[in-house]
């Protein structure tokens, strides 16, 4: 029997929702075209006023933002209202240059976690539950994200924060945690170690996670599920839009429901910036109706999806979006954190490398593996093998430093670097995230 | 006096030993020593041979190479020989960063080539003890 936390808009009649839609648009573009005057400029370059809409049929006339008009308007340029309404920032894992902050009034902050919660609820999550959260706090929207919709629902939540897996493990059995919250892999990972210590999957009490934050697959899910003995729900989101809950998945594990009356979602063609029509795969595109500090309109995700519109017989009403199939850009998702190949190639050129670089991507016990080749030059080789070790080691932490993530080093010979066509090949990604 | 040994960066993978020694083998030069010490993605080739400029100018092509001055102590191919060399270095604080040894042209005659920081002290502390060092000249390389 499927529960809803707010049923009366999770279940409203397609008629409803887009009342909602049309009622909250037109409001949000005279509300960022009076506050931001960032996109109000690129309003009137594309001749397009609040006037002109009505409705979201007429979101198509509005420009998009993307990811570099972020980094341009960087950090106040998309605020839409006075920093005195502000109560919190979040902030992207990218790092310099890439760097996004999203800005949260109260209201903000209450949709967000409506988000959220109708996910938890979503996952079978009522106030008899112990929800453990272990997604980063802090900067991350993953961990107050989660909590904050743990707390709407009445749940006994446990701000564990990510790491220390022997902790994880303590607290999950002393306090009999239902619902776990964290990525994918520190799922996967959890699994293994409570093996490792002697438990079996029905030791524990978990029922259900809610995973997401990094690209999964169906057999992850699988071995997820078997490793906890749980039922594993995904949830989509991004900092740009709030945070996770976006999306998120029902138990019937088709596609991740929009919170439709809080983003409008469309799927673009990446290259013409054209609508295209539901079924289709492409672009996803988000606007938000209602958020009052960080009124993103038309803002593209650079993930490829399809949308669905087919009634879910769990009973809502909100459309579906698939798992993210790819990325309409070069940024790699690396254990939850986004990475950019011209963030590895600064870091080279800054430590003295020549940019001859080669990224692998793999899995290994449901981890990702994340490997960098780097060729070195002549004036850089040394006969003592110390030498070229402490080099690597030296490359790894700056590469750390500038990631948020650590990769491996491997220094190798100059001229070793897959080449196709005379083009180094910069990314192998062994990680089968996609069909 | 020290001695000049050539240092290649090779890939951890088959044909890349072959492919080196070839190539040396092809600029005419015979190598009178060497050693190999292994990573795990890479391997550096130590070596001392002959016509040192040529063979540098030829791998130049192909590899990373870079020249080293170590010091070649020359001892008694016999039980015990190294010892004495090794003390020597130890009682004046000499560090090693590594070794590898080769037999010379004559009867009974042996050399360890040392790799340390400042060449021109561990010769001055082996000549103090009465062992000989080779040079460029003296190997004819």
């Amino acid at each position: 029997m499927a529960r809803y936390y707010q049923p009366e808009i999770e279940t409203a009649p397609r008629e409803k929702i887009l009342e909602i839609q049309n009622e909250k648009i037109v409001r949000q573009v005279r509300h960022v075209w009076d506050n931001v005057p960032y996109y109000r400029d690129l309003m009137m370059k594309k001749g397009v006023t609040p006037e002109d809409i009505h409705g979201v049929e007429d979101i198509k006339k509005l420009p998009f933002l993307s990811k570099s008009d972020l980094r341009d308007a960087y950090p106040y340029g998309l605020l839409g209202t006075d920093l005195k309404n502000c109560v919190r920032i979040h902030s992207t894992s990218g790092t310099t240059g890439k760097r996004v902050v999203a800005f949260y009034t109260q209201h903000d902050i209450d949709l967000w976690e409506d988000c959220t919660a109708r996910a938890i609820v979503a996952a079978g999550g009522t106030e008899e539950d112990v929800v453990q959260v272990c997604y980063g706090y802090g900067l991350f929207t993953g961990g107050s994200g989660l909590h904050g919709g743990s707390h709407k629902v009445g749940c006994l939540t446990l701000p564990m924060s990510s790491g220390n897996t022997d902790r994880q493990i303590q607290f999950m059995m002393d306090l009999g945690a239902t619902i776990l919250c964290c990525t994918p892999s520190y799922a996967a990972y959890i699994g293994e170690a409570l093996a490792e210590q002697g438990y079996k999957p029905e030791d524990n009490k978990l029922k259900a996670g809610i995973f997401g934050a990094e690209p999964w697959t169906e057999e992850m899910r699988r071995d997820i599920e078997k490793k906890l003995g749980i039922k594993a729900y995904d949830i989509y989101g991004l900092t740009e839009t709030s945070g996770p809950g976006v999306s998120y998945e029902c138990e019937e594990q088709k596609g991740m429901h929009i919170n439709e009356d809080h983003f409008y979602a469309e799927i673009i063609d990446p290259d013409t910036g054209e609508v295209l029509p539901d079924g289709e795969k492409g672009e996803l595109v988000f606007t938000s109706l209602d958020k009052e500090a960080f009124p993103l309109l038309r803002y593209r995700t650079r993930d490829i999806c399809v949308l669905n519109r087919t009634p879910c017989s769990c009973g809502r009403t909100h459309v579906r979006m698939s798992k993210p199939m790819g990325r309409s850009d070069d940024m790699l998702i690396i254990r939850g954190v986004n990475v950019f190949p011209s963030q590895i190639e600064a870091v080279l050129l800054k430590e003295g490398y020549t940019p001859n670089y080669q990224i692998v991507l793999d899995r290994e016990r449901n981890t990702d593996t994340f490997d960098v080749y780097v060729e070195v030059s002549a004036d850089q080789f040394s006969d003592l093998m110390s030498q070229i070790q402490k080099m690597e080691k030296s490359l790894e932490s700056a590469l750390r430093t500038m990631l948020g993530i650590g990769p491996k080093v491997h220094l190798v010979a100059p001229k070793t670097i897959t080449r196709s066509e005379g083009k180094a090949v910069r990314v192998v990604d062994k990680r089968k995230l996609h069909d | 006096m020290a001695i000049t040994q050539i240092s290649l960066f090779l890939m951890n993978q088959p044909g890349q030993l072959v492919d080196a020694v070839g190539t040396i083998s092809g600029a005419g030069s015979n190598i009178r020593a060497m050693s190999i010490a292994e990573a795990n993605d890479f391997g550096i080739l130590r070596a001392i041979v002959t016509d040192t400029d040529k063979v540098c100018d030829v791998l130049k092509e192909k590899y990373l190479v870079t020249r080293t001055p170590v010091v070649a102590a020359r001892m008694d191919d016999r039980h015990g020989a190294l010892y004495p060399i090794l003390e020597a270095l130890n009682e004046n604080n000499v560090n090693i960063e590594y070794m590898y040894a080769f037999t010379g042209t004559g009867p009974e005659e042996a050399y360890v080539v040392l790799r340390v920081q400042d060449p021109e002290t561990a010769e001055a502390v082996l000549h103090a003890a009465g062992i000989e060092t080779l040079s460029d000249d003296s190997l004819k390389i």
